[in-house]
């Protein structure tokens, strides 16, 4: 295999990795403070696609200006959804949160197959098909953006939660939720505010995702595993984790597609998630296993 | 009947049991006891399978039994109550104990005519279709001690069924442990109720932090200065032990 | 009379209305809609054996459906075996899957969501898989050919077809029973509720979960390999996809979990909402779907014991 096959693979599945390291940050995120599997999470990212679509389409915003209209409105939601939904659907039982959180995903992607049909819907933007040359491969500028972002947005929830009062909050109660409400810290607001930061990154994502990808109604399937599977892998709650976990599954997918053809690809992001659940549930970065 | 050799279990840095050895007659009711924290019900839980030794031997009716796991035990021969109760929440009192009654009857019109049985044994004949979550502490507490007996076991291991009950019910439950003990069943217990042990136990072993500092039986005990430090502190033992030279 | 006995009367009593059915739905649509109704209640059952009475909830029950499917209709084309033995060597397979699945699952003690994730992975490398070899026909599927004739599981009318899943359907429905009655079935409730006690109680919980998930994978092929005849046709996003392991965990949740009649009442329920949903929105695909999953959330908050203890506790208030 060739240098000229090689480097552009490697580089596009960083670039990608970078992208399934921003989806995976909120989920990591939800999970590490709220313990709950967030079945939603695709499903949300859809929808902030679809946000960014029509605000683009009908308003004609560029979804890189759209951030600050859809980071807000996201969070909102998100808080929403998990004080007014998941807060009084789950009875405190794991079960239950799985069950709520996917009913919700079933809800969100069937309203969008109803409303807007299963059409696969791209936006133009000027820089579009611009790209940078780094000599060795091509980086479509775009994919260039994600991936600074990606960076840039793990390193702000790091600072969020290891460097503030909300953080020292937050830290508290995924460690010990009792004894932080003996502490006087109203617990459900702070779930209400992790899952609302957790689905507002998703609007970052897909402001960022959009100049380069399309959206359809089961778009969040596309990334609701592989999100997962960045999660387990990089040790879940682990923002590093989640950031270098991203990065390796871009990797595999790509050198996957490489080696077993363009279907086959994605099998290997589904074998190592099913190996590091079964062999080491905490993750590469987690502690160890319980 | 049962012979533990040596014991330890050792939970990361800390040494939760450490080089414990006991043994219990056959038909007798034997006691363990010892302050908080002292490791007894980690050495229950090594006896019953639930945690493998980190060194030692566990040996009953002549077999190793250490490193089996928690049913294999149960086969052998040996029935547990937890200290906290583990009730199945979702089933009836009958279906409960019917559960420990399956290991010996397939049927499950046998298995449960076996529950109505044991639930008689326990006092808890009245009780039968209750759900088990809406049962007392002291129903759990019988529940608990019925499921186990329903396993039909040679040994039978109580953790601390007596927590939580007021007087009038540990002295049934007394009453049940002894009838118990008298329809062959050899029982060892922990318990913190102190008059209990002391009535109810033949042979007495006391841990303090991991080890096993006396054994014994029930008066012989309560005089020995290293038990009363263990419970109470070096200054009471010094006290005491003060004090009966005084009156010598 | 005690719940034991009443059951023991009741699923006959079912049965029996069901194969009436056809009396009252005629030979045209909504035979075929009850077809289709049942090859989801026994999909239900399967996964309420697994979820229900054993706590299991698997995300990923499309990788039994699949395999059941797809090996009798590999089979039919690729070997030219006719379809009944296709629906033993699919129950088998399936079956056997659940048993790997499981064994690798349980072994290392996977429980609840990571239990949950999975099984869903399982069922997401089988779809890609079956996309990617050559012999399932790939993305582009695998039809089944027409040749009309009981012996190959064809039939003529539609009623040959409720039958025939009327049969399967009672096959899953008296494996329930037959689970709830048995040892093995108070076994598996007792895993449920709690894994420690049951232990100690001389339960082998590995065994327990093990045979649960296999059964589950058996029965949950059965309605799979219907499916192949019923419709001739089965591609990877049919047969492995997401939305049959929802359907599969729907049905019982919304009917009632661990129960018998659940499954079944949860399909008629969501079948019977999705046909209104159609009427209402005049086939546009999605609404049906999200109401599914307005109704699941519905549930989960005011209904945690489903359809069936709403149904028990009315029964309560007016006995």
């Amino acid at each position: 295999m060739t240098a000229s096959l090689l480097v552009p693979a490697l580089v596009n599945g960083l670039t990608t990795g970078a992208i399934y390291a921003l989806v995976a940050l909120g989920l990591t995120l939800i999970y590490g403070v709220l313990h709950i599997i967030n079945f939603a999470h695709g499903s949300l990212l859809m929808v902030a696609l679809y946000g960014v679509y029509f605000l683009n389409t009908g308003l004609g915003i560029d979804p890189y200006l759209a951030l600050p209209i859809a980071v807000p409105a996201f969070f909102i939601l998100g808080y929403f959804l998990q004080r007014g939904v998941i807060e009084h659907t789950a009875h405190g039982r794991d079960q239950n949160i799985l069950l709520v959180t996917l009913g919700l995903s079933i809800i969100l992607d069937n309203l969008a197959l109803y409303f807007w049909r299963s059409d696969t819907r791209t936006i133009d933007v000027p820089y579009g098909f611009d790209v940078i040359d780094i000599g060795v491969a091509l980086i479509p500028v775009p994919r260039a953006v994600a991936f600074g972002a990606a960076l840039g947005i793990a390193a702000l929830l790091w600072f969020l939660i290891g460097r503030t009062d909300l953080g020292r909050a937050i830290r508290a109660v995924a460690r010990e939720r009792q004894g932080a409400r003996l502490m006087g810290i109203d617990v459900e607001h702070i779930y209400g505010l992790c899952f609302g930061i957790g689905t507002a990154t998703l609007a970052a994502a897909a402001c960022l995702l959009l100049p380069s990808f399309y959206v359809t109604p089961q778009v969040g399937h596309a990334f609701v595993l592989v999100a997962f599977t960045t999660v387990v892998l990089g040790g879940m709650g682990s923002f590093t984790g989640a950031l270098v976990g991203g990065l390796i599954l871009g990797l595999v997918e790509s050198a996957g597609g490489l080696i077993l053809g363009e279907s086959l690809g994605q099998i290997g992001i589904f074998i190592i998630f099913i190996l590091v659940l079964l062999f080491r549930p905490t993750g590469l970065f987690g502690g160890k296993p319980a | 009947m049962l012979e533990v050799a040596n014991v330890s279990k050792r939970f990361g840095g800390l040494l939760a049991v450490d080089g414990a050895s006991l043994k219990v007659a056959e038909g007798s009711i034997a006691g363990l006891i010892g302050p908080n924290g002292a490791g007894k019900t980690t050495l229950f839980s090594m006896i019953a399978g639930a945690v493998p030794p980190t060194a030692g031997e566990i040996s009953f009716a002549g077999q190793r039994i250490d490193g089996l796991k928690s049913h294999e035990v149960c086969h052998r021969g040996i029935g547990r109550t937890f200290q906290i109760t583990q009730p199945f929440a979702g089933l009836s009192v009958r279906e409960n104990i019917a559960v420990g009654a399956h290991l010996h009857h397939r049927r499950r019109a046998d298995a449960l005519a076996a529950a109505a049985e044991v639930a008689k044994l326990v006092g808890m004949a009245g009780l039968l279709d209750r759900p088990a979550a809406s049962l007392t502490v002291a129903g759990r507490k019988r529940l608990e001690l019925a499921r186990a007996l329903a396993t039909r076991p040679r040994l039978l291991l109580l953790d601390e069924v007596m927590a939580g009950l007021n007087p009038t019910e540990i002295g049934e439950i007394i009453g049940v442990i002894r009838g118990i003990r008298d329809s062959g069943v050899t029982v060892l217990l922990t318990e913190h109720v102190m008059q209990a042990v002391m009535s109810l136990c033949e042979h007495i072993h006391v841990l303090n932090q991991g080890r096993v500092i006396a054994a014994g039986a029930p008066s012989l005990l309560v005089t020995d200065p290293k038990v009363v430090e263990a419970y109470l502190g070096r200054a009471a033992a010094g006290r005491i032990e003060a004090g009966s030279r005084h009156a010598s | 009379m005690n719940p034991d006995r009443i059951k023991l009367i009741a699923v006959p009593v079912v049965l029996a209305a069901l194969a009436a059915a056809p009396l009252a739905l005629g030979t045209g649509y909504w035979l075929g809609l009850a077809t289709t109704t049942l090859m989801f209640a026994c999909l239900a059952q399967a996964w309420n054996l697994l979820g229900g009475y054993g706590g299991q909830f698997s995300y990923g029950h499309a990788l039994f459906f699949g395999t059941g499917a797809y090996v009798t209709a590999v089979l039919q084309v690729r070997l030219g075996l006719d379809p009944w033995t296709g629906l033993i060597a699919g129950t088998i397979a399936g079956g056997a899957i659940g048993a790997f699945c499981g064994a690798l699952s349980f072994r290392y003690g996977l429980k609840g969501s990571y239990f949950a994730l999975v099984t869903l992975a399982f069922a997401e490398v089988f779809r890609i898989l079956a996309t990617s070899v050559p012999f399932t026909g790939g993305g582009a599927g695998i039809l089944i050919p027409l040749k009309v004739s009981p012996a190959n599981f064809q039939f003529a009318d539609k009623a040959g077809f409720y039958y025939a899943m009327l049969i399967l359907f009672a096959v899953s429905l008296i494996v329930t029973l037959a689970v709830e009655r048995s040892r093995f079935g108070a076994y598996l409730v007792a895993v449920r509720e709690n894994e420690a006690a049951a232990a100690a109680l001389g339960i082998d919980i590995f065994r327990v979960k093990l045979g649960a998930i296999t059964l589950s994978g058996a029965l949950a092929a059965l309605s799979g390999v219907f499916y192949a005849q019923f419709f001739l046709y089965l591609d990877p996003h049919i047969a492995y996809g997401s939305g049959v392991s929802v359907e599969a965990l729907l049905a019982p949740i919304i009917g009632g979990i661990g129960t018998l009649f659940g499954p079944l009442i949860g399909a008629i329920v969501m079948r019977a909402l999705g046909e209104v949903a159609n009427v209402w929105t005049d086939g546009a695909p999605g609404l049906n779907l999200a109401l599914f999953g307005l109704l699941l959330i519905i549930v989960l908050r005011f209904l945690p014991d489903g359809i069936v203890g709403l149904i028990g506790r009315l029964g309560r208030r007016h006995a």
